[in-house]
């Protein structure tokens, strides 16, 4: 069987190409059908929010890669609520991705065999 | 009895590196590797990704009363015959080419040859799944 994999992806987006870098290694392990997870993190969770205006910055859109990651056979996606909140993202639902506490958090990361932390 | 344990002890590491070579985590990075090896264990393979990539550039030049951690890894692979894998996206983003890529974008500038391989994240994926363990450095 697969070993799974949990991507954190701690970046926002605008930062560099850590949160893009982060995503493209969920991509690949979906086109590869491998059990992988996407958790958004700390300032990761800023990927999720509404209405960013990428072209402003000069840069592409993050946001619809994200919303692809379903297209990849990607489903497992989480946010950690309170990184959310205290950043004025609320509760909601954010993105298809599903809001986790710590405490589930913990409960995650001890489900997948390898973590990587970006 | 003892030999059985000591056989199962062995693990199959696969060791990621985020982090430029200047960096704390670089370095201890390499010495996880040396030590794994020393300990017995083996390395599937070595994935730079990210600023990780920059531990693969010949350009890098450090001074002289300094580690000079590329070189380092360098001998450390070609004299163990490690698997050393430079992603190739984030590699050339930071314009760490080897001789195929610069002749595929027309640029002058060469800064990676063999024991390096630039290859794609699939190399990770597959590191991931061979490996009993996946080490990350220098990650967020």
């Amino acid at each position: 069987m697969a070993k799974s994999l949990l991507i954190i992806s701690r970046q926002s987006p605008w930062s560099g190409p850590g949160a893009r870098e982060a995503l493209d290694i969920v991509l690949a392990g979906g086109a590869f059908d491998l059990p992988i997870g996407l958790l958004f993190l700390d300032d990761g969770v800023l990927q999720l929010a509404a209405g960013q205006n990428a072209k402003a910055l000069q840069q592409k859109d993050l946001s619809a890669n994200l919303q692809a990651l379903p297209m990849f056979g990607v489903e497992e996606l989480f946010y950690c609520a309170d990184s959310a909140s205290v950043r004025g993202l609320g509760d909601r639902s954010l993105n298809e991705a599903q809001p986790l506490a710590a405490e589930q958090i913990t409960a995650l990361i001890d489900r997948y065999d390898q973590v990587i932390t970006l | 009895m003892a030999a059985v344990l000591l056989i199962e002890s062995v693990m199959k590491f696969a060791i990621a590196l985020f982090s430029a070579a200047h960096a704390p985590s670089s370095r201890r990075a390499l010495l996880f590797a040396q030590a794994a090896l020393a300990g017995g264990h083996e390395i599937v393979r070595l994935f730079f990704y990210q600023d990780g990539v920059y531990n693969a550039s010949d350009a890098v030049v450090t001074p002289q009363d300094e580690l000079d951690l590329p070189r380092q890894w360098r001998s450390f692979i070609a004299e163990q015959n490690l698997d050393g894998v430079v992603c190739i996206a984030a590699a050339l983003r930071r314009g760490v080419l080897n001789a195929e890529e610069a002749g595929r974008y027309q640029r002058d500038a060469v800064a990676v040859s063999a024991p390096w391989e630039l290859s794609g994240l699939g190399q990770l994926h597959d590191a991931v799944q061979d490996a009993d363990r996946l080490i990350c450095f220098g990650g967020a």
